[in-house]
């Protein structure tokens, strides 16, 4: 019996089909594709652009660190640096303090309980823009209803000026984007209380705790994997919110509610200046990492989730 | 230490009733056993005890004190729980001290009183460990010895044994009762196994429906039981039990409905003419020559003894023999009973006329 080529053949597929790795590569590939156009090459040049004058309608040349340069010594920039950290910082505690309660209310036994669970996650659902146009009548300088019910209520002589003063226009964007991020971790973290056996807490209130100690002792130490989780995703999103301000402030008044975000977005397309508004984008890279870093050793199963060897 | 009683104890889930009168007085160091099937009640019953529960309508009294009122960390009660509820985050040794820890004892204090505990279940080189990491015959110790350091009024055992395998099971259940002896500390225990209960308790509260059936020792429940319901839960295999009514012309012989006539070694006068249940144990019956032909259906021989199931008339009968039999499915063989040893329940009410 000889062999045909064609026979041949057929076993070379026939061994490639059989390897796995090969096999693996194969199914994996268009998933490849999708990263490497959508993800990867818009990043890289991201990069690219950083480091080059370009603008708009015009390739630029490589000039090196010149863009990050030029942003050491701008003011703006700083500003816009100090905004997102701050505006992270804030809305992200509030975020995690709010909907850690929200969660624990929403864990008892409450009537229509489905009914407030489906409702908190309003917010969320609602596109971005449309609540940033909600909240841009609520914090109109004229027509704020908020104004309108303190006058009313005789607490206060005149509207406050909510996005026009610079630190009220920091605080009422923050109080907006705490109330969108809030269903998030509500939902997220009211997931992770499920996980807890009802048996702990009687176990722990037959031990004697009080219902600060059964928190303090049972619910916050079990909850931790998941905060960690929850609390990463919430601050990787505030910090490169963007919708929210450039609806309700486009970054004013004087540059007050810039964001890293909304800084490069202006600079390089309104602005025309490709290149540094590109920096600014990667200028945010490193504070990203360190979030994303912060949650790999926060998300490390703990001793005590791991299985025995024996 | 502590009595325990339950004085009229009702609850309702809603409108629905669950537990429908209660009452129980346990004696202080007793071992009482709540046994029944699922959902008789004998779970809320504990939970309601340990403060988990609210209570609907009477009193529980620990230790002479009423209780209704008071919060689960203020009865003084330890419990174990089915799922033995051992903090996953906390090693062995945080798990038993947990207590001590809520209420700032001295590290020497909590040491003086985990130590002792840990030696008792076995438990010292395993302090370290997290739950995780133990087989579940170490957690169920873990869960005891958290309940040892308490060192309470009252000891509350939730089907404790339920999650472990027949063989750890028949070790715990020794284990339990030996812990008891030791530390004489008064315990109630909930299962729905006749065995454990048998095996383990002082006295045993057999519940149905929400109601308690029948209280006694063990023995008493087995030779005495006070309705059909009791006598057919305890006993493994259980009682055997034929229909019919007694011989109108002899007052000693039953006549199943299926026209067999079995032994009765005394009738009362109320017993007669009415619709009855004959009760046998499997053990009370012998293989005789020229008794009641029974065909042999099934055989199953254990080494110890033979189990048999056979037909009587056409009532499906169980016998349990420590002889060797050498019967074949399909023979005939003579059943010799125990006339002293059957039992006549009323048919309409369940009550055992003898």
């Amino acid at each position: 019996m000889t062999m045909t080529p064609t026979a041949k053949r057929n076993s070379a597929l026939g061994t490639m089909a059989r390897s796995n790795t090969a096999v693996g590569l194969f199914f994996m590939l268009p998933a490849a594709v999708f990263l490497i156009c959508f993800l990867t090459y818009p990043l890289g040049l991201g990069v690219w652009l950083g480091f080059t004058d370009a603008k708009i309608g015009r390739d630029g040349v490589f000039i090196g660190i010149e863009n990050y340069q030029a942003l050491a010594n701008d003011s703006v920039f700083w500003m816009a640096v100090y905004n997102t950290v701050l505006y992270t910082f804030i809305a992200s505690i509030l975020k995690f303090v709010l909907g850690l309660w929200l969660a624990m209310i929403l864990n008892e036994h409450l009537p229509f309980k489905s009914f407030f669970r489906a409702i908190i996650l309003l917010p969320w659902v609602v596109p971005t823009v449309l609540s940033a146009l909600a909240f841009w009548w609520i914090y109109d300088a004229q027509f704020s209803i908020i104004s309108w019910s303190l006058m009313q209520l005789g607490w206060i002589d005149g509207p406050i000026n909510f996005l026009g003063d610079p630190n009220n226009a920091r605080a009422s964007v923050i109080a907006a984007n705490v109330w969108r991020g809030i269903p998030f971790v509500a939902i997220s973290l009211l997931a992770g209380l499920q996980t807890i056996p009802q048996s702990l807490h009687e176990a722990a209130s037959l031990d004697g705790a009080t219902g600060w100690q059964r928190f303090r002792f049972i619910t916050l130490p079990m909850l931790t994997p998941i905060i960690a989780v929850v609390m990463t995703f919430s601050v990787l999103f505030t910090f490169t919110d963007f919708q929210l301000i450039y609806v309700l402030t486009k970054g004013g008044p004087v540059n007050a509610t810039h964001l890293m975000a909304t800084l490069s977005f202006q600079r390089g397309i309104p602005g025309g200046q490709l290149g540094e508004g590109a920096a600014i984008a990667v200028a945010m890279i490193p504070f990203l990492l360190a979030s994303i870093l912060f949650s790999f050793f926060g998300l490390q199963r703990r001793k005590w989730q791991q299985g025995g060897q024996d | 230490m502590a009595s325990v009683e339950f004085a009229d104890v009702r609850k309702s889930f809603g409108t629905h009733p669950v537990i429908k009168g209660v009452d129980i007085k346990i004696e202080d160091g007793e071992f009482v056993i709540l046994v029944g099937p699922s959902g008789c009640g004998k779970s809320t019953l504990l939970r309601m005890l340990a403060g988990l529960e609210n209570i609907s309508a009477g009193e529980i009294k620990i230790g002479g004190q009423v209780v209704n009122g008071l919060a689960p960390k203020e009865r003084d009660i330890a419990m174990v729980f089915q799922n033995y509820a051992l903090y996953p985050h906390m090693t062995v040794a945080d798990n038993m001290a947990f207590s001590l820890t809520l209420k700032r004892a001295s590290k020497a204090e909590i040491e003086k009183r985990v130590k002792p505990a840990a030696e008792i279940l076995g438990l010292t080189p395993l302090l370290d460990r997290f739950p995780r990491q133990l087989s579940g015959g170490q957690r169920q110790r873990v869960a005891m010895g958290r309940a040892i350091v308490r060192d309470p009024q009252v000891f509350l055992f939730d089907e404790p044994l339920s999650n472990l395998d027949a063989k750890l099971r028949v070790a715990m259940r020794a284990e339990i009762k030996e812990l008891h002896q030791r530390l004489k500390t008064t315990t109630v225990y909930v299962t729905h196994d006749q065995i454990e209960a048998m095996t383990m308790a002082d006295k045993i509260v057999v519940m149905h429906d929400g109601l308690v059936e029948q209280i006694g020792a063990p023995l008493e429940l087995y030779d005495q039981p006070a309705n059909l319901f009791v006598a057919s839960f305890i006993g493994s295999p259980a009682m055997n039990m034929i229909k019919g009514k007694l011989d109108p012309n002899s007052a000693l012989k039953f006549k199943t409905d299926n026209g067999v006539e079995l032994p009765v070694a005394k009738a009362p006068e109320s017993a007669k003419g009415r619709a009855l249940i004959y009760g046998l144990r499997p053990e009370h019956m012998t293989i005789a020559d020229g008794g009641i032909p029974a065909e042999v259906v099934v055989i199953e021989p254990t080494g110890s003894e033979t189990q048999m199931i056979m037909r009587v008339g056409g009532d499906l009968v169980t016998g349990v023999f420590h002889q060797r039999i050498n019967a074949k499915p399909g023979e005939t063989v003579g059943l010799s009973i125990h006339a002293e040893a059957t039992y006549l329940f009323d048919a309409e009410t369940g009550k055992r006329l003898v």
